[in-house]
C-alpha cells in the first residue's frame, strides 16, 4: 500500500510539472499583457521599467523557473489587475464556487441514483419511461438556455426566487458561506438546479444501465432464492455493485464543475471562480490564469487520487496483497 | 395416504417471446419425499433449470408458469403472491446455483451476504447472526469459519465459494434444496468432495434435494431416483440403479453410452446424433424421433407416459429389459 501511495504521488508530481509547463507556455502565447496595462503613449524608458518590474524582459525559461521556485514556496505571484496575491484572490472566490458545485453534484447524485435504479429495475413502467425521457431532455438542452428560462420563470414571472448574487452569508472557518442562511439558500437554489440538470441526467443513465445489467445476474437470482425482499436486494446488493462507476463520474463531475461552472456563474452573477477566470482572460492577467489552471490541475489530480482510494474501499478485488 | 413433501403435477412454464411460445417446461410431474435426492438430468436446453426456478416461483418475464401445480406439504405455491413465496424461498426451499463466482456478490463480505439471507426470514441480533453463519460454514467444512466471515468471495477458492453458497442455502435448515449443477464449475476432485458432503448433510438433516445436472455420472452418485428430461418433458423416471442398468428410453440409453466409463478405452465415445431441437419448432410426435435409431411411423404421434410399477417412460419403442 505504501509503495502504491508513493508511486501515485510521484505520478501526481510529474503530471503537475508537465501541466505547469504547458499552462505557462500557453498563456504566454495568448498575448502580451503589457499592451493592455501600459498606455500606448507612455515613453519607452517607463515602459521598459514596468516590463522589468514584472520580470517579463527575461527569457521565458528563466521566468518559468522563477515562477516554479516561487510556487514551491506557496507564492503564485501578484495579479496584474488587482495588485494582490493571486492565491488570496482565488481562495477568496473558491467558497462560492465550492458550495454551488457541491450542492449541484450532491443533489444530482442523491436524486439521480435512486431514480436511475428505479428506471433500471422496472424499465417497462410508465414512470421509468418518463424518467428516461426527462434525462434525455437534461442531456440535450443547453445549460445557458435552461438558466435563462429558470430566471424568467422563478425570478421574473413568479418572483419566488432571486435572479442572481449570493444573498446573505455567514462566516464559518474564516470565509463566507451562503448555504447557512435562508436567504443565501434561496439564492443558491436556482444556479445549483441549473448546474445539476445535466449531471442528474448522467447519474440517472449510469444508475439505470448498471441496475439493468446487475438485475440479470445470478447474484440477484441467488439473493431472491434466499428469500430476500426486492428492496433489500436493491439497497444492499445492487447499490454496492453500481457504486464504482458512479463514484468515478461523481469525482470527475465535481472537478470539472468546480473549474468550469463559468456559464452558470455568469448567468446568475455568482461571484465564483468562473467569473474570475473569464475576467482574467479578457484582461490577460497572466498570474491569475496560470495559478488558476494549475490549481485546477491539482484539483483533478487530488480528486482522481481520492477516487482511486474509494475504489479500493468499494471493491475488495482492487485491494492487493490480501488473498487467501 | 400421506401428503408428499413436494408434489409437482403437470407443471408448464412457457416463455412468450416474439418468435413464438417456448415451452421450456411442458407437463412435468414428480413427487419428493423428505431426505430423498431426485436427480434431474438432460442436455442443455432441456428445461431442467427452468423447472428448478419454477419450484420457487423465480421465473422472470417473459416466462410464466401457465399450468400445473407445485404443492409443498399440500400448500399450493403456483399463483401465490410474491410476499408469501418469499417466505418459502430460502426457508422451506433453498437453491444452490452452478457458478459460485457469479452467485456471490463480489463486493460484500461473506458474512454480510449470509447475514442478509439470514435476516430475510428471522430477526436476529448481529452477534447471533454471526454465530449462525459460523455454524453453517463449519457444517459445510470451512475451517476457521469465524475469521473467514469477513473475507470477500474472491479470497476463497472455487470449492470453498460453493461451500459458502451451500452454507447460505442451509442457514434456515430448509426442507428442500434445489441444486442446479452445483458441481459443474468445480475441479473433479472438489466435485467429489462436495457431492459427498451434500449427500451427508441431507442424510443427517433429512433434507430432500432436487439435483439438476447434465452429468449423468455425478447425478447417479447422489440421486435415489432419476428423472430424465428432454425438450421440456420427462422421458423417463425410475430408481437410479434401475435406470442406469436398464434404461427404457433411447435418449437415456444415449446419455449413458456417451459416458466415458461406458466405452472401451481407446474407442471413440458414442454420442447422440444431432442436437437438442429448437423448442419453437418441435416435431408433432416424439421430439426425440429425429435423433433416434428406433424410430418408426408411430413416432409421428406423441408417445404416452407409460407407468410400470416404480418406473415410467415416454416412448413407443422402449428398450426391453434384458432377461
Amino acid at each position: 500500500m505504501t509503495g502504491f501511495a508513493i508511486q501515485r504521488l510521484l505520478q501526481a508530481i510529474a503530471v503537475m510539472l508537465v501541466m505547469s509547463a504547458i499552462v505557462f507556455l500557453g498563456v504566454y502565447a495568448i498575448g502580451d499583457p503589457m499592451e493592455l496595462l501600459i498606455p500606448p503613449e507612455a515613453p519607452q524608458d517607463i515602459r521598459r521599467e514596468i516590463v522589468a518590474r514584472f520580470g517579463l524582459d527575461r527569457p521565458l525559461w528563466v521566468q518559468y523557473l522563477t515562477f516554479l521556485g516561487n510556487v514551491v514556496q506557496g507564492d503564485f505571484g501578484r495579479s496584474f489587475i488587482y495588485n494582490m496575491p493571486v492565491l488570496d484572490l482565488i481562495l477568496g472566490r473558491l467558497p462560492a464556487t465550492l458550495e454551488l458545485t457541491l450542492a449541484a453534484v450532491l443533489g444530482a447524485t442523491l436524486i439521480g441514483v435512486p431514480l436511475g435504479i428505479y428506471a433500471g429495475y422496472r424499465p417497462d413502467r410508465a414512470g421509468a419511461r418518463i424518467v428516461m425521457a426527462l434525462s434525455i431532455l437534461g442531456f440535450s438542452v443547453p445549460t445557458f438556455w435552461v438558466g435563462l428560462i429558470l430566471i424568467l420563470t422563478f425570478a421574473v414571472s413568479l418572483g419566488w426566487l432571486p435572479a442572481g448574487g449570493r444573498g446573505a452569508t455567514v462566516e464559518l472557518l474564516g470565509t463566507q458561506w451562503s448555504f447557512l442562511t435562508a436567504n443565501g439558500l434561496s439564492h443558491l437554489l436556482l444556479p445549483a438546479l441549473n448546474l445539476a440538470l445535466f449531471k442528474l441526467a448522467m447519474m440517472i443513465r449510469l444508475a439505470r444501465a448498471g441496475t439493468r445489467e446487475i438485475m440479470l445476474t445470478d447474484t440477484v437470482q441467488f439473493a431472491r432464492a434466499a428469500g430476500l425482499a426486492e428492496t433489500t436486494i436493491l439497497r444492499h446488493h445492487v447499490l454496492k455493485l453500481i457504486a464504482i462507476p458512479i463514484v468515478t463520474v461523481f469525482g470527475l463531475e465535481l472537478g470539472s464543475t468546480l473549474a468550469f461552472a463559468v456559464v452558470t456563474e455568469t448567468i446568475f452573477s455568482w461571484p465564483g471562480l468562473g467569473k474570475l477566470i473569464i475576467d482574467s482572460i479578457t484582461n490577460l492577467d497572466r498570474p491569475v490564469m496560470v495559478a488558476y489552471l494549475i490549481l485546477v490541475a491539482l484539483l483533478f489530480v487530488t480528486i482522481n487520487l481520492v477516487v482511486d482510494i474509494l475504489y479500493a474501499a468499494l471493491d475488495p478485488r482492487v485491494r492487493r496483497g490480501r488473498t487467501a | 395416504m400421506t401428503v408428499p413433501l413436494l408434489a409437482v403435477t403437470g407443471l408448464c412454464t412457457h416463455f412468450h417471446t416474439r418468435a413464438g411460445v417456448v415451452k421450456a417446461v411442458d407437463g412435468v410431474s414428480f413427487t419428493l419425499e423428505p431426505g430423498q435426492v431426485l436427480g434431474l438430468v438432460g442436455e442443455s436446453g432441456s428445461g431442467k433449470t427452468v423447472t428448478g426456478f419454477s419450484l420457487l416461483g423465480l421465473v422472470e418475464p417473459p416466462g410464466r408458469i401457465v399450468a400445473g401445480s407445485v404443492r409443498l406439504r399440500g400448500q399450493e405455491l403456483v399463483g401465490l403472491p410474491t410476499p408469501a413465496l418469499r417466505a418459502v424461498r430460502g426457508r422451506q426451499i433453498a437453491m444452490v446455483f452452478q457458478d459460485p463466482m457469479m452467485t456471490l456478490n463480489p463486493v460484500l463480505t461473506v458474512g454480510r451476504q449470509m447475514g442478509l439471507a439470514l435476516r430475510a426470514h428471522e430477526r436476529v441480533s448481529r452477534a447471533a447472526a454471526r454465530a449462525r453463519c459460523v455454524e453453517a460454514l463449519t457444517r459445510v467444512g470451512i475451517p476457521d469459519a469465524g475469521a473467514r466471515l469477513d473475507a470477500y468471495p474472491h479470497q476463497f477458492s472455487g470449492g470453498m465459494r460453493q461451500r459458502v453458497a451451500i452454507a447460505t442455502a442451509l442457514l434456515h435448515r430448509p426442507a428442500i434444496i434445489v441444486a442446479d449443477e452445483p458441481t459443474t464449475a468445480l475441479d473433479v476432485s472438489i466435485q467429489a468432495q462436495i457431492l459427498h458432503e451434500m449427500r451427508a448433510l441431507t442424510r443427517d438433516s433429512g433434507t430432500a434435494m432436487v439435483w439438476i445436472s447434465h452429468d449423468l455420472a455425478t447425478v447417479s452418485s447422489v440421486a435415489d431416483r432419476l428423472l430424465v428430461m428432454y425438450a421440456g418433458r420427462l422421458v423417463e423416471e425410475g430408481p437410479t440403479a434401475q435406470v442406469l442398468r436398464t434404461p427404457r428410453h433411447p435418449y437415456s440409453r444415449g446419455l449413458l453410452d456417451s459416458l466415458p466409463a461406458a466405452a472401451t478405452p481407446g474407442d471413440d465415445l458414442r454420442q447422440i446424433p444431432g442436437s437438442t431441437p429448437s423448442l419453437l419448432a418441435l416435431p408433432p410426435g416424439c421430439p426425440f424421433a429425429p435423433r433416434c435409431a428406433r424410430t418408426s411411423d408411430r413416432c409421428a404421434t406423441p408417445p404416452p407416459w407409460v407407468v410400470d410399477g416404480d418406473r415410467a417412460h415416454r416412448c413407443h419403442h422402449p428398450l426391453e429389459t434384458p432377461p
